[in-house]
């Protein structure tokens, strides 16, 4: 086992690695000179524009931009918003906090709701609970995010006044406003990953059911919720926690679009503006960092299955 | 279930934000810096007027009206004499006074990355005279030129704080406007305080303001509707309804500064080498094919003011004789026959990927198509766009200009002759002359006939098919009291007052 993760833990840097040049090399076929927009209405001015390629080192060769900006990287240094001027390190630190709380409640109340579903409709197979669990489930994932946002909105804060519509408190400033910011995103965010949670834990827990071991346990007389939970579910999980790890990367590219419905100032809508307005440093970072953090939950991932499946612990 | 309901309903009641005496504004997107120099957005003006005070402002009927001065007097034509208000301390307690401004002047000119430098390019140098006495003097004279000090250029920096920040200024932003800095989260919200030591105290009635940054129509909206802000700068017309409808909701609307246009290639580069580009009679019979009071109705619920002037209708400089033809599609073939041309007559129009922008422009294909125009619509993320009108890679695109209070501001810099932001490739002698003399003269009456020449030239050349002026639309909480529609947009928080 620990071979197996230290192998995984090498692959890090060489992924790094690529995604970086991947970034830098993508963003360079955008259309739109960044020197243009920070211009702004100066735009027509060669020497204002001269001026900011050189400050920002837009003359110089790709492959020199990209050096200078890795060797700032690995001391640390993720560079300056060319926008805000503010360090793009600091902006993530002031952004990534948001945009984990709204993932962490978002995949909470996914897990909440998809795999207790999913449990259900596989112990009613075709009976009247499991055609309500598929028809909930169907619905979660073909309503898109803005457009549930946007209804939810309306109908909560406009018509009924019960939470505010958007913006976003710090859980540390205020954790109940924070809570009541947070809660509708959250689970816009999370109700298409429940229904695909519910759909994959019906099948893993249908197949898990039809085991002989779930025979022999009901066979020994164990109560049908202790065989449904500690021995099938056990074992269906191993799938559902590989989709959940996968589903983290929907996650975040969800985020985006409900963080600008719900005006959250998080990573999604960061990295939205940092593209209109070539942003470069932003989006360079913002994605740096999601990588790092997408490759870290699938390692954590590989280290459940051995948590939840001990069979695997002697591999 | 009733109980549970209510108890849900009251649990969520207790987090909804409490009521204080904090004024909560929505703006449409995020800002840049909160430097008076260095910035280009919108919406940061919109926050600096809470923050920094000018030399001078403007009122609803464009006038020039003293701020931090108290008055001026030209001595000659190129010598402007500012007084300043006596009295008056920046947020860190320095005193607001003749060697603030020359410095804040000289920051604006010299300061790496300014943006300021090409408004007030026209200074040579500036002196303190003494303490509440400034003298500018300019390289050549200007009518134009006071104008400038009612916007960004005439904002005053505290010269020891600013110079201590350096580069880092527009972290922390201090300035003598009726709030001081707080904070700003990116993309979220900036907040200022109420400066006990403002000069005008007694018109502020706020502790606080927060600018939050909503970039949704319908969620700036739907946080007005739900009371968790007090106004929004703008509104989008197709929600005016909504808004009209709603007794809790009042609207302001003014005429704004800028325009909307089709700005046509007409020597920039190959794109150009088209009969729509080369023969302005082929440009006068799309010009004619437009309707644009339908195009406003259709695609703006008639909230915007149709126009054929750089100028919007509020400006000393508009021509009440020249109003928009009505549309005429004999005239337009006509035309298009005295050309010389057999339609259709292709035509690609740029558009930017926006979704009023976008139906602005497909109604114009279709008005145009009845003439014999086959426009064909190219719509492009707005930056990308920018590019293209720069390397002069298009036909026609339909953009605009945000405006300023001067119609020299509207004007010199996209239709003189090889100004950097003549994109359109436009070169007419006569006009170069006019725009020069309106620039140069400060007798406002002169300067009217020499602009309402240039808007018959363009007429006739039409370097931009100008289509409409645009219009403030701010929507606020009825409870919202004193609020001044003036044409550049901005909130002005003084006299702002919430009914008990």
């Amino acid at each position: 086992v620990r071979g197996h993760l230290g192998t995984r833990i090498a692959q890090i840097i060489p992924t790094l690695l690529l995604v970086s040049v991947l970034v830098f090399c993508l963003q360079q076929l955008m259309p739109g000179d960044p020197a243009l927009v920070m211009a702004g209405e100066e735009r027509g001015d060669p020497q204002v524009l001269a001026q900011i390629r050189a400050e920002l080192w837009l003359d110089r060769s790709l492959p020199v931009q990209y050096l200078h900006w890795m060797g700032n990287v690995l001391q640390g240094n993720l560079g300056f918003s060319w926008r805000i001027r503010q360090p793009v390190a600091e902006l993530v630190f002031q952004k990534l906090p948001v945009t984990l709380q709204l993932g962490a409640m978002a995949f909470a109340i996914a897990v909440l709701i998809g795999v207790p579903a999913g449990i259900v409709a596989a112990v009613y197979r075709n009976g009247f609970w499991d055609y309500v669990a598929n028809a909930v489930g169907l619905a979660g994932l073909s309503t898109p995010n803005f457009w549930l946002g946007i209804m939810m909105i309306l109908l909560i804060s406009v018509q009924l006044g019960w939470l505010p519509p958007s913006g976003y408190v710090p859980l540390t400033e205020d954790w109940r406003q924070s809570l009541a910011t947070t809660i509708m995103p959250a689970f816009v965010l999370g109700n298409a990953i429940a229904a695909v949670l519910m759909r994959h834990t019906r099948s893993a827990m249908l197949t898990s059911l039809d085991q002989d071991y779930v025979r022999t346990a009901r066979a020994k007389g164990l109560r049908e919720f202790v065989v449904v939970i500690r021995h099938a579910l056990r074992n269906a999980l191993i799938p559902v926690v590989t989709l959940g790890a996968l589903e983290l990367g929907t996650l975040f590219s969800g985020a985006v679009l409900t963080e600008q419905v719900f005006s959250i100032p998080g990573f999604g809508k960061m990295v939205v503006d940092a593209v209109f307005n070539r942003d470069y440093p932003v989006v360079q970072g913002v994605v740096l960092v999601t990588a790092f953090l997408y490759v870290m939950l699938n390692l954590l991932a590989d280290v459940l299955y051995v948590v939840i499946n001990p069979r695997l612990r002697g591999a | 279930m009733h109980r549970i309901l209510l108890a849900a309903a009251g649990l969520l009641a207790t987090v909804m934000p409490a009521l204080s005496q904090t004024l909560r504004v929505s703006l449409r997107q995020d800002l840049d810096v909160l430097d008076p120099t260095l910035t280009t957005s919108y919406v940061a003006r919109i926050v600096l007027a809470g923050l920094c005070d000018k030399l001078f402002d403007i009122d609803a009927k464009l006038h020039i009206v003293p701020q931090l001065a108290t008055g001026y007097e030209w001595s000659d034509d190129r010598t402007l004499v500012i007084h300043l208000r006596a009295g008056v301390t920046f947020h860190d307690g320095e005193t607001m006074d003749a060697n603030a401004v020359k410095y804040s002047l000289e920051r604006h000119l010299t300061l790496q990355g300014s943006f300021r430098r090409s408004e007030i390019g026209s200074i040579d140098h500036v002196e303190a005279l003494d303490p509440s006495t400034v003298r500018v003097v300019l390289k050549n004279s200007s009518g134009a030129f006071l104008a400038q000090l009612a916007d960004r250029s005439g904002m005053v920096y505290p010269p020891q704080a600013t110079e201590a920040a350096g580069k880092d200024f527009a972290l922390h932003p201090v300035c003598s406007g009726p709030f001081s800095f707080v904070e700003r989260v990116a993309q979220d919200h900036v907040t200022l305080a109420r400066f006990p030591g403002y000069w005008d105290a007694n018109d502020i009635h706020f502790d606080r303001v927060t600018y939050q940054v909503l970039p949704d129509n319908s969620v700036r909206l739907a946080n007005l509707q739900a009371g968790t802000t007090d106004i929004t700068e703008y509104l989008a017309p197709t929600d005016v309804a909504t808004v009209k409808a709603d007794p809790r909701l009042k609207l302001a609307v003014s005429d704004a500064l800028g325009f909307i246009g089709l700005i046509n290639n007409l020597d920039l580069g190959p794109r150009s080498n088209t009969p729509y580009g080369k023969n302005a009679l082929v440009r006068r019979a799309l010009d004619a094919a437009i309707d644009r009071t339908a195009l406003v109705d259709v695609v703006f619920n008639g909230m915007f003011a149709p126009n054929v002037q750089p100028v919007a209708p509020n400006s000393p400089f508009y021509d009440e004789a020249l109003s928009p033809p009505p549309r005429d599609l004999e005239k337009a073939r006509a035309l298009l026959r005295q050309a010389g041309v057999t339609p259709p007559i292709v035509l690609e129009l740029l558009t930017p990927n926006q979704p009023d922008t976008l139906q602005a422009a497909e109604v114009i294909q279709s008005m145009a198509a009845e003439a014999g125009f086959d426009i064909r619509i190219v719509a492009m993320e707005v930056t990308a766009a920018g590019q293209v009108e720069q390397r002069g890679d298009y036909q026609a695109y339909l953009n605009g200009w945000s405006g300023r209070v001067d119609a020299d501001g509207n004007t010199f810099q996209f239709l003189h002759t090889g100004q950097g932001n003549n994109f359109t490739g436009y070169s007419n002698p006569a006009v170069d002359r006019l725009l020069e003399q309106g620039r140069a003269m400060t007798d406002i009456g002169q300067r009217r006939v020499a602009y309402q020449q240039v808007w018959e030239a363009l007429r006739r050349d039409l370097p931009v098919t100008f289509l409409y002026s645009p219009r403030n639309i701010v929507a606020m909480t009825a409870k919202l009291n004193g609020f001044r529609p003036i044409p550049d947009g901005m909130i002005r928080v003084q006299g702002l007052e919430m009914a008990k």
